[in-house]
């Protein structure tokens, strides 16, 4: 026993401190880890015009609050001394609305990212879109709210695509009959986000509906329909995009459009189901076979 | 003149002057949109050119897996050559809110004798690289820059320009644990952010230099020094601070009576000469 190797103290007390070091790290990683999942963003948050998808978004903002500077000094800006921005930084605490229960407001958003609560303040859609080119990390994208004019490349704000207005067609006193066209005439791409559409009303008999109907393909989500919505809590307000709208999936294919039926070219085709009715052509059996001797 | 006490605290009252009028700038950036400052500590922009941004922050979004704009790594590569290559980890003494935060703790804990040893929660000094790796593997593994979504120094920073919430309970946070549970626990302890300035900012030119000939061992630089470990040749050696872990504070220096600490720029030829010989 005397002949074994002394052991090497210092050696053992290195792989110990190594040990403790990385269970101590792997305990703070769990916890902090687990904290920030939690401390997600809510899914109903609106980000400023130009933001990547919103996983992008959380991994690219850098949350230092430019887009939010941009837009609280923006030219448009009738009132710079007061809370007139529309974009706001997350605070810890501060996703609360100024009056419950009255309108749609995110309840988590991941600290210091910029996002807008369109009953409180919309966006005015500012035509130079002062907040997008402040971004220093790309997490608001220029070629996102672009558009080629004359070859060149210029900011356009209707190619923002912030969320989408959505109609609550129970609580829309439009609906219910009675004349208003407040988020219509609020909107800012009047008659092609929202136009509204005549229907005879069958209860009076003699009046006519004036409802107001969204067109997502249009509408970018500013919010300022929420804003001007006179119910008490809005019967239009924006949802994020990838909440409010559908997906068709790919093997949908509209045929009548040039774009979408190149789609078509180099697909295989559709595999059929082969049953013994089916080996002929309708056309065969529908005319040669007794159809009509069932008397 | 030597003993007035704006002479004996003359870099504290530069450091407060300069976080201070930073800290204005920014904010008057926000609420007035003057362009001398725009943003924040993680990132913004001088006279509306030139980017600056957070190094650490950017490293964590490339952890998180983001392909950035160039914006902010120009930004991000001119605070990293500043301070890597000329100020040292001078963001922590000069620049970061949370300084003056952890240094009313630490004065309090002095003047009412709260600094006892016997008191104290030994924490390591490597502590911060830990956190600082474990920041980066965990930005990797969420997909979102981890350290970013709990820093006390932004949430301050970002409190005091654009909206404070919920924030001051970090910061609070911050302040008990420095007052109460370690000396200079968060700056010099836990902070991943210091942790990454001590480390690229190794070879800083401005540095503090001892002279051991004029020394009289007081050890007053020792007690006043929140890095401690970083003084190891007082009395000892004339040469440089050379860790990445001063803080170029300077608060060795002013409370030196004997004149055997001062700023130096590390890389003068003069002073090589003075090596080889």
């Amino acid at each position: 026993m005397n002949k074994k190797a002394p052991v090497d103290r210092e050696r053992r007390k290195f792989f110990i401190r190594v040990l403790q070091g990385l269970g101590l790290a792997a305990l703070g990683g769990s916890i902090w880890g687990g904290y920030i999942s939690e401390a997600k963003t809510d899914e109903i948050v609106l980000r400023p015009p130009g933001a990547v998808p919103e996983e992008d978004f959380v991994r690219k903002c850098i949350k230092c609050g430019m887009c939010v500077e941009a837009c609280k000094n923006r030219e448009n800006n009738p009132d710079r001394t007061k809370q007139t921005a529309t974009l706001r930084l997350a605070s810890p605490g501060d996703h609360r609305p100024k009056e419950k229960g009255k309108y749609i407001y995110p309840k988590e958003v991941a600290l210091g990212t910029p996002y807008f609560v369109p009953r409180e303040i919309p966006c005015y859609m500012c035509e130079d879109i002062p907040c997008v080119p402040p971004c220093p990390t790309g997490a608001l994208d220029p070629d996102l709210v672009s558009s080629v004019k004359d070859g060149k490349k210029t900011l356009d704000i209707n190619k923002a695509r912030m969320g989408v207005a959505v109609v609550d067609m129970e609580h829309c006193i439009a609906y219910w009959g009675l004349q208003c066209d407040a988020c219509y005439r609020a909107c800012p791409l009047i008659d092609e986000a929202i136009k509204l559409e005549l229907r005879r009303n069958p209860r009076t008999g003699r009046h006519a509906f004036l409802l107001p109907v969204v067109y997502p393909d249009v509408c970018t989500g500013c919010g300022l329909c929420e804003h001007a919505c006179v119910t008490e809590k809005p019967a239009i307000f924006v949802l994020p995009r990838e909440l409010a709208l559908g997906r068709v999936g790919k093997h949908y294919i509209k045929g009548w459009e040039k774009k979408e039926e190149q789609r078509i070219k180099g697909s295989k085709g559709v595999q059929k189901t082969i049953t013994p009715k089916s080996e002929k052509p309708p056309e065969e059996y529908l005319n040669v076979e007794d159809l009509l001797d069932e008397e | 003149m030597k003993n007035n006490v704006i002479f004996k605290n003359r870099y504290l009252i530069a450091r407060r002057i300069v976080q201070v009028t930073i800290l204005l700038l920014y904010i008057a950036g926000n609420i007035y949109g003057w362009k001398i400052l725009q943003g924040n500590l993680s990132s913004s922009k001088i006279f509306d050119i030139i980017p600056l941004a957070d190094p650490y922050a950017v490293l964590q979004l490339f952890a998180a897996g983001s392909l950035l704009a160039t914006d902010v790594l120009v930004g991000a590569v001119i605070i990293l050559v500043f301070y890597s290559l000329v100020g040292g980890r001078a963001f922590c003494s000069w620049v970061c809110p949370i300084n003056m935060v952890t240094d009313f703790a630490n004065w309090i804990r002095v003047k009412t004798g709260l600094h006892k040893e016997e008191w104290q929660l030994r924490i390591s000094r490597k502590t911060r690289y830990w956190i600082l790796g474990l920041s980066l593997i965990l930005s990797f593994i969420i997909a979102a820059p981890a350290f970013e979504f709990i820093s006390p120094i932004s949430m301050l920073h970002r409190g005091l320009i654009f909206g404070m919430g919920f924030g001051w309970a970090a910061v609070m946070g911050v302040f008990l644990f420095d007052l109460f549970v370690t000396k200079n626990g968060w700056c010099g302890h836990i902070c991943p952010l210091g942790g990454f300035y001590s480390l690229i900012t190794k070879p800083s030119a401005i540095r503090v230099k001892h002279d051991a000939e004029k020394c009289t061992l007081c050890m007053n630089c020792k007690n006043i020094c929140p890095e401690k470990q970083v003084l190891w040749m007082i009395g000892k050696e004339s040469v440089f601070v050379t860790s990445g872990e001063c803080i170029n504070c300077a608060r060795c220096i002013e409370v030196c009576n004997d004149d055997a600490l001062n700023f130096g720029f590390r890389y003068k030829p003069q002073k090589e000469e003075k090596e080889n010989a």
